[in-house]
Parts: C-alpha cells; sequence; structure tokens
C-alpha cells in the first residue's frame, strides 16, 4: 500500500502537550518536515523559548538549547558562532520576541546573524493566561486589557516582520498563517526558504506565523481560525517583506 | 618565560585565550574595558571570535549558547553589567555548563562610580540570580595570580561543569605589574558528550536545559546540584595565612585591599604590634577552615574591605563566635590606607587590653 502521509521524522514520537486545535502543532511539523526535507537534523540546533512552546526542545528531533524569556536569538548566535556550518533557530512566541525580547531579535537581525526565527504571533501570551501582548490587536480582550487593547492607553499593535525588513542584516522576512490548508502550504514554502537562505550563509531569516490560541481566545477551534483570518490577517497583510536579492 | 608588563584587564584577557578560551561576548563598560578590546584584537588569532552583544543581557545569553555547544567562553563586565548578567548565569548554573566571568568591579549602588571597590561581593558570592546554585568566585590580589587564576579558572569551570567567577575591583584592572604566563597543572576533563553540536545522525539529541516542571525532579537536580557544590567546597577552597603567628590581632581581606592590609601590618610590625591576615583566595567556597588556624594569642578579628562590610558575614560565620569580629572599610571608590587601617588595629587592641 503506497503511504500517503506518515509522521515526519523532524519530530520525536511523542505527544504534545498543546491545547486541543492550538496551531504550534501544525508549525512544529512543518518545521520538522523541512529540516528533514533538507536533510539537516544531524547538524541542527534549536533553541525553545519560554512559552507555550517551552517544551520544544522535548519535540524536535534535534540537539535543542533551551533560553531565557526572549533570549533565544543570543542563545542562537552563541551557538552559530562556536560552529558556523551547523544549522541554528530560535522558535519563538510574540510575547517572548517582540515583548522582552525585542533587543535580542533586533540585534540579532541587525548582526545579520545567520540563523533563523519562527515567530508566533497568536496576538496574546499564551502561557501564562492570556495577557496582552505587544501584538494583541486593537479592540482585542487580554486579561490584562480587560476592555479591549485601546491604542491611547497600550500603543497600536507591532508590526514585527515590517519592522525587521527594515534592518539590513534581515535578508529574508516573510508573514504567513496556518489558517487554511492553503496558507499551511504557503507556510512551509516560506520556512524552507528561511532555512535555505541559512545554508547559503546570506543572513538572519525570519518566518512570522500568524497562529491561533483558541483557549485564551476564548473561542472554539475553527471559530479561531476564521477569527484569525478576519482580524489579524487585515492587520497584519501576508507576504514577503523581504528576499537576499532585495536586501542587497 | 621572561616576565612582561601588563595592565590587568588585558593580563586577564592573554591569560583566558592561554586557558584555551576561543570565544567572547561582552559589552562596554568601565573599568574593564581593556579587556573586550584586546579580545576583539586577539581572539580571532587564536581561532575563536568576538562579539560585542548589544546589551551585558544578550552577552551573558550568548555565553550560554556558546557554552552549550561545548565552547571555552568568556564574558567581563563590571559591576552593574554583572547586575544585568544574574539572569543568565542562574540560566548557565542550573543548566550546569562552564564559563567564565569576569567582574572587575566599582563603587554601587546603582550607576555608582568608576573607582574600584568591593562591593560586589554579595552580588559575587552570593548572586543576583534566582534559584539554588553557586559559583566558584576567585578574588586575586595581584596581577599574575589574577592571570594564574584566569587560565585556571577554564578548566575548574570544565571539570565541574559550573561558571567561574573572576572578582577583581577597578585597581586590578586598571594598573600595571610584570607577569609570566606559567605552564598549568593540568586536570582529567571529561568529554563533553552533553553539548548541542549536532548529532550528525550518530546520537539521540542532546537537550540544554534548566527547566524542571516537576518539583520532585527539580528537588532532586537541586539535590545533585548540591552535592556538586559541597565537593567544590572539599576540593577547591584557597587562600593565604600570612603573619599569623604569634598575632595579636588577624586582619580578614581578600583582593587588592590584602595588600595595603599587608604594608599596615609591616607599618605596625615596626610599632610592636603583631597583626596576621588570612586572605581568601576563593570567597566562595569561602575558607572557614582558615578560622580553626588562628593561634590562642590572637585577641580579636577585623574584617578590611573596600565595602561597608559585606565579607563580615562570612568572616563571623567561619569565626563561630570564637573571637570578637570588627570592622573597617571604605566605600564609594574610596582606598583604605595602611594608616587608618593600622589606627583602627590600634583602637582595637587598646578597647581589649
Ligand atoms: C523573565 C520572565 N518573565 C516572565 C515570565 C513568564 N512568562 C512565561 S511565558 C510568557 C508569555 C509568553 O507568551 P508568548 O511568547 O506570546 O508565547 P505563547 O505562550 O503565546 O505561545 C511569560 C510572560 C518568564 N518565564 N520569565
Ligand atoms: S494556551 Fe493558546 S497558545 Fe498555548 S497551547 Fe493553548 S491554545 Fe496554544
Amino acid at each position: 500500500m503506497a503511504v500517503v502521509f506518515k509522521r515526519t521524522n523532524g519530530l520525536k514520537d511523542i505527544p504534545t502537550h498543546y491545547c486541543p486545535g492550538c496551531t504550534h502543532g501544525i508549525i512544529h511539523r512543518l518545521v520538522g518536515e523541512v529540516l528533514e526535507e533538507l536533510d539537516v537534523l544531524g547538524k541542527t540546533i534549536g533553541v525553545a523559548p519560554v512559552g507555550c512552546s517551552v517544551l520544544a526542545y522535548d519535540y524536535f528531533n534535534c540537539d535543542m538549547h533551551e533560553a531565557a524569556h526572549g533570549r533565544a536569538p543570543a542563545v542562537a548566535t552563541g551557538i552559530k558562532r562556536v560552529d558556523p556550518d551547523n544549522i541554528v533557530f530560535t522558535y519563538q512566541g510574540d510575547g517572548d520576541l517582540a515583548s522582552i525580547g525585542a533587543a535580542e531579535i533586533i540585534h540579532a537581525a541587525h548582526r545579520g546573524e545567520k540563523i533563523t526565527t519562527i515567530f508566533v504571533n497568536n496576538a496574546i501570551y499564551g502561557m501564562t493566561g492570556g495577557q496582552m501582548a505587544p501584538t494583541t490587536l486593537i479592540g482585542q480582550k487580554a486579561t490584562t486589557a480587560p476592555y479591549g487593547r485601546d491604542k491611547e492607553h497600550s500603543g497600536m499593535p507591532l508590526k514585527v516582520s515590517e519592522m525587521l525588513a527594515t534592518i539590513s542584516g534581515a535578508v529574508f522576512v516573510e508573514r504567513v498563517a496556518v489558517n487554511t490548508p492553503a496558507n499551511i502550504r504557503k507556510a512551509k514554502k516560506a520556512i524552507k526558504k528561511a532555512f535555505e537562505v541559512q545554508m547559503e550563509g546570506k543572513g538572519f531569516g525570519i518566518v512570522e506565523i500568524l497562529s491561533t490560541c483558541p483557549t485564551n481566545w476564548g473561542l472554539a477551534p475553527t471559530e479561531a481560525l476564521k477569527w484569525l483570518e478576519e482580524n489579524m490577517i487585515p492587520y497584519y497583510p501576508l507576504g514577503n517583506f523581504r528576499t537576499p536579492e532585495e536586501a542587497k | 618565560m621572561a616576565k612582561i608588563l601588563m595592565k590587568g584587564n588585558e593580563a586577564i584577557a592573554a591569560a583566558a585565550i592561554k586557558g584555551g578560551c576561543k570565544f567572547f561576548f561582552g559589552y562596554p563598560i568601565t573599568p574593564q574595558n581593556e579587556l573586550p578590546e584586546y579580545m576583539a584584537r586577539e581572539l580571532h588569532k587564536a581561532g575563536g571570535c568576538f562579539v560585542q552583544a548589544e546589551s551585558e543581557v544578550a552577552a551573558i545569553n550568548m555565553v550560554y549558547g556558546a557554552a552549550g555547544s561545548g565552547a571555552r567562553v568568556m564574558t567581563s563586565s563590571s559591576s552593574p553589567g554583572i547586575a544585568l548578567k544574574q539572569e543568565g548565569i542562574s540560566y548557565i548554573a542550573g543548566a550546569e555548563l562552564p564559563c567564565v566571568i569576569v567582574n572587575i568591579s566599582r563603587g554601587g549602588p546603582g550607576l555608582g562610580g568608576i573607582q574600584p571597590a568591593q562591593s560586589d561581593y554579595f552580588q559575587n558570592t552570593r548572586g543576583g540570580g534566582n534559584g539554588d546554585y553557586r559559583l566558584i568566585v576567585y578574588a586575586p590580589a595581584t596581577l599574575q595570580e589574577a592571570v594564574d587564576l584566569t587560565m585556571e579558572a577554564f578548566d575548574v569551570a570544565d571539570y565541574y561543569r559550573n561558571p567561574v567567577v573572576i572578582s577583581g575591583d577597578g585597581m586590578i584592572g586598571q594598573m600595571m605589574e610584570p607577569i609570566e604566563f606559567k605552564e598549568l597543572p593540568k586536570r582529567e576533563i571529561p568529554p563533553k558528550d552533553w553539548a548541542t553540536t549536532g548529532t550528525k545522525g550518530k546520537r539521540k539529541p542532546n537537550i540544554i536545559n534548566s527547566l524542571a516542571l516537576d518539583p520532585a525532579e527539580l528537588e532532586k537536580h537541586n539535590i545533585r546540584l548540591k552535592e556538586k557544590y559541597d565537593l567544590i567546597e572539599k576540593n577547591e577552597v584557597r587562600y593565604e595565612m600570612y603573619n599569623i603567628e604569634n598575632a595579636e590581632l588577624v586582619i580578614v581581606s581578600y583582593g587588592t585591599t590584602s595588600r595595603i592590609v599587608k604594608n599596615a601590618i609591616a607599618a605596625l610590625k615596626q610599632e610592636g604590634i603583631n597583626v596576621g591576615l588570612i586572605r581568601p583566595i576563593t570567597l566562595w567556597p569561602f575558607p572557614m577552615k582558615a578560622f580553626d588556624e588562628i593561634p590562642k594569642t590572637v585577641k580579636a578579628l577585623l574584617s578590611v574591605e573596600m565595602s561597608m562590610g559585606q565579607m563580615i558575614d562570612d568572616v563571623k560565620i567561619a569565626n563561630k563566635g570564637r573571637y570578637p569580629v570588627h570592622f573597617y572599610g571604605r566605600s564609594g571608590g574610596m582606598i583604605p590606607t595602611p594608616d587608618g587601617i593600622a589606627q583602627k588595629v590600634k583602637e582595637i587592641l587598646g578597647g581589649v587590653k
């Protein structure tokens, strides 16, 4: 019988702890598939963040290094400098990357650090129970924005990809979403491209992935996918912001 | 090898490279800037790499990544910078990774000043990072000792899989002295088979981590760490006993302050007053056993520090209530004088006579 779908060797054969319907799982799978297809699992070191994906080090089938909240890009810098032939990636949430770790990501990009960042934007702090993130949308409710995010009080949601695309060391910047099968295929393509850019030694690459948090958004998984499409994509437009050719 | 004249910060940097340091991540702060500057100039020649980080927070986390990858790695800073590094130091200690951290300290609190001080004693020996962890802390008094200890620190860090701190004040960093790079006695260092260097398809993935959500597992980890720290306390204590025989009073002092104390001791000797010195070389583990060697002739102890009295707690613990413990210190970048110290000794002895 022909095998049409199987587990990727990029992930270990263990169940994840993510909530039902959370798209962290899909993103893990895409990264795992890409690392397997590029045949780099044996020379890859991943850096796990603090956030819902804190246990990512248990799931990826390659060497992994856990980082403090927001510091993954600095940890990845240390790892990559020790052996520039290795493939190094960070996996970070929006609280991790856009708030506490904003300096680390900007400067890793700024140095043109040859790493790949998988940036999971679910517009909220998932792990700590639904507090406001820098990426929380205007009007979106969070436990620390109980009346909805207000621009006067908390500023506009931070557009990380647009911001990083202004930095010359960031040679690959793309925003994707994992709300439909077509978008998931595009997300995988972007992830693959980002790793290829690293393998070619061209500079820093980041894929921002719009993701859901059904639990803290208070929505059923399918409604969460719809909410992503109707609310997040209009503010966080999908597409490529930077390729190595443009970065020259 | 012939002796060469070097500035403290550069001597420590040179010693680190001789000790096998290949990676350095740092951020500028006075009075230690010559150290990263030397690394920027020299480290690539040794096949290594220097990166100026965007902050101390990033620098120590770069150290964390490089140490996890099995490299010999160092960072240096001064007091407020070390304060920022505490988060990363806790993670590195928790994940049991070797690295060397140099603190060329200055007066505080806050932004403080840029003149030498020893007011980071708590910061170095207790740490501002969270959790049950310990750092091995060396406090050299001369540049030769700074060089020797720095070279050895990389071996010690690797041997115990633990961060080692070189604690010097601004004077150590800024002064010049003749030094010699000597051959190290080598330690048997276990292979770094835990490092994240890529599986190469030959082994199970390695994970560098300090997270343990299961309390029983975390307690087990902490018990194991404690056993390691006990072993360090047993094996790695270093101190100097100076002029102890027939002493009427024993001063406890470390680093550059201990050199001023030695001058005071010489001056007091001229006046027929016999004073000894216990000089901790390791601030942690603190040389408790040195205090068991204090002779019966002693009437009191005096802790002399360039701080408002941070080491005095350890002196009291080591003293076990045997002698009255006094304190003399200057702070904020003010340096104790031999006269000031001698005066204090006479005051104490006058009082107890
Ligand atoms: C220094 C520090 N501050 C705060 C925390 C608590 N904390 C854990 S996860 C988290 C937010 C993570 O949110 P995000 O990065 O968006 O990831 P998500 O959980 O949504 O996937 C916070 C604030 C921490 N672990 N360390
Ligand atoms: S809290 Fe949200 S982000 Fe975290 S696992 Fe659950 S659904 Fe996913």
